[in-house]
């Protein structure tokens, strides 16, 4: 930027810094309506690099060994200086990472942020959410508690369902007859190392297709398709720094609000962000009267939960819990509709979303009770008579799931858009 | 096409190409086995699953005690002559009562009492469903309702068995539990873990 400037002239020979802030922040041009749904993304950034910063510190107090996890885990929480709150720190944001990554996921869904030319863009950001998942469960078996260990082996029976190779590929993922020494201490390394390094690599590359693309917009217009004819710059784009920094970093203070609040006052946040349960060192001979997984994965459990086993097998479930995830993977290809963003969309696809939202929080719901919470249909009811009610329900909400992507084409294609207008519009 | 392009096999060298890919490849296959091996349960892990001994004649008749084999509960059952007799009335009510699962019992357990010894249960005490450890509720009736003529009841997601880890219908569980190999060193002596082979 600045030749006169003997050092940075002599590293940007050596290596492009100045073109490089340049071409990502002084001079990358995103479009001047963002709302606040577009905090998300950076949120997320700054929750990996605070997980990996945490998850630093509590490793070097962490012992992930089965006789010595669970109390080293109680040994950082009341032994080491601020241990309580760097592990709350990593306990919290891991939870909140999955409630950035929603509304993120969320925001992207209404505003049609995967549809061409941002497919690739899309499809790693669900790769990162895949491997979000596996990173918060192979953490969620370390402090070695009775949920830890019980909802680690139903989750790797899982494995044990698929036909055939099941029994094996579940002994080849435990290191041994049952979840132990060998699984905790293979976890850690997945935690800890591989999957971070994974996201990480994943996180660059969604942000170079981010940035070879563009940040599409709450109107769903390309800004690079009206550009200052003498400059060609966007003219509905502003540079990202200084301006979406300092909205970033507003946006990161009410977060931090939050987050702080939650560190403080309510860490356990009602037996949601950290299970009653877990506070009971493992026993692999006693299983607690009611497993449920963390929040964040309920909607997929109340799923898995729904299906009826089929010809013996817990399978179908499985495979149809695994379906509402990888699903999203299909969705740059399921919409046809003409236009991206919900604001000039039709009523149909409005309805959709609004059914699918709903399915989303009720699955999550009641992946966090026990099924019989709402008692059994009586028995005169035909063929349904003495079915938990809340499976009921719950088989009625995983059909909407499924039906909001499965029928995306027809209703997208049907829906009555509205004109999208060539310049972005705020106020 | 520039002229160093002339001249060349393109054939020979996508014959070398791929030979090149597919030999590298195998090279690259062959340096994941260890890895994928190591996670195989270790010598140690295997050691650990070795034989365990029972002696059975401190059962008395109706009780049930727990051992460890494996890190898993393993059942001992020592069943009254009225246990056993209740077991075939059941049949109608149970998902596999006649073994057609195999693999869930050894061979010389096949039998209307899937055990050795007629009284003499030997279950591993791990829901077929999903891995919790099923409750014993080996007393009939009681909190299980008055048509219950005991067995075994998981917390988790309600699968029920019989006093011969027969899975009821309509449970999640979709298999009987698993009788583990064992065999009788001596009258009263169950080693878990290992059988004979000329039994099996």
């Amino acid at each position: 930027m600045q030749k006169n400037n003997g050092f940075m002239s002599w590293v940007d020979q050596r290596l492009p810094v100045s073109s490089f802030i340049k071409n990502h922040l002084t001079h990358y041009y995103a479009p001047k309506n963002f709302n606040f749904l577009y905090f998300f993304g950076a949120l997320a950034i700054v929750l990996f690099v605070l997980q990996i910063l945490t998850g630093i510190f509590l490793t070097m107090h962490y012992k992930p060994d089965a006789l010595h996890a669970f109390a080293s885990v109680e040994y950082i929480m009341r032994d080491v200086s601020f241990g309580w709150v760097i592990r709350y720190m990593h306990s919290t944001g891991a939870s909140l990472f999955f409630v950035v990554i929603y509304m993120h996921m969320f925001r992207a869904l209404i505003y049609g942020s995967y549809k061409q030319p941002r497919e690739l863009l899309w499809i790693f950001g669900v790769l990162i959410f895949l491997l979000l998942m596996a990173e918060a469960f192979f953490g969620y078996l370390l402090p070695w508690g009775q949920m830890s260990y019980w909802g680690a082996q139903v989750i790797v029976n899982l494995f044990a369902t698929v036909p055939f190779i099941g029994p094996d590929l579940a002994e080849w993922v435990r290191g041994d007859y049952l979840v132990s020494d060998a699984t905790l201490n293979r976890f850690f390394a997945f935690h800890v190392i591989a999957l971070p390094l994974a996201l990480a690599g994943l996180i660059f590359l969604h942000l170079a297709a981010l940035h070879s693309v563009g940040s599409n917009n709450p109107d769903g217009i390309e800004i690079k398709e009206n550009k200052d004819k003498k400059t060609g710059i966007p003219l509905d784009g502003i540079p990202f720094h200084p301006y979406y920094t300092v909205k970033d970093l507003i946006g990161l203070t009410v977060f931090l609000i939050v987050f702080a609040s939650i560190i403080f006052f309510m860490p356990e946040v009602g037996g949601y962000f950290l299970e009653h349960n877990n506070f009971v060192p493992a026993d692999p001979l006693v299983t607690p009267a009611h497993i449920a997984p963390v929040w964040y994965f309920t909607p997929f459990y109340s799923i898995l939960r729904a299906v009826p086993p089929i010809l013996n097998s817990q399978f179908p479930g499985v495979a149809a819990m695994g379906a509402a995830v990888l699903i999203l993977f299909l969705v740059p290809w399921l919409d046809k509709s003409k236009v991206k963003s919900i604001r000039y969309k039709g009523s149909l696809y409005k309805k959709w979303i609004i059914a699918f939202v709903i399915s989303f929080l009720v699955l999550g719901y009641l992946g966090t009770v026990p099924s019989n919470i709402w008692g059994q249909m009586p028995n005169f009811i035909p063929l349904l008579g003495g079915l938990d009610w809340a499976t009921f329900i719950a088989r009625i909400f995983t059909v909407i799931y499924f039906a909001f992507f499965i029928l995306m084409p027809w209703y997208s294609k049907k829906d009555k858009t509205k004109p999208v207008p060539k310049r972005v519009t705020y106020k | 096409m520039s002229k160093k392009d002339k001249g060349f096999d393109k054939d020979r060298r996508k014959f070398l190409l791929t030979a090149t890919a597919l030999t590298g490849g195998l090279g690259v296959a062959a340096a994941g086995i260890p890895f994928v091996s190591s996670m195989t349960p270790s010598e140690k892990a295997k050691a650990a699953g070795a034989s365990v001994e029972v002696d059975t004649s401190k059962i008395k008749k109706g009780e049930l005690i727990t051992t460890e084999w494996r890190g898993q509960p393993v059942w001992v059952l020592n069943r009254t002559d009225e246990m056993i007799q209740s077991l075939p009335k059941l049949d109608k009510n149970l998902a596999d009562p006649d073994l057609k699962v195999t693999s869930q019992q050894p061979k010389y357990c096949q039998n209307a009492t899937r055990s050795i010894k007629s009284d003499m249960l030997v279950v591993v005490g791990i829901c077929t469903h999903l891995g919790c450890s099923p409750s014993a509720k080996i007393e009939p009736k009681g909190d299980m309702g008055d048509d219950w003529s005991g067995g075994f009841f998981c917390p988790c997601h309600g699968s029920k068995f019989d006093l011969a880890g027969r899975v009821y219908k309509g449970s999640p569980a979709p298999t009987n539990l698993v009788v583990p190999p064992h065999k009788y060193i001596d009258e009263n002596t169950i080693l878990i873990g290992e059988d004979s082979k000329d039994e099996a």
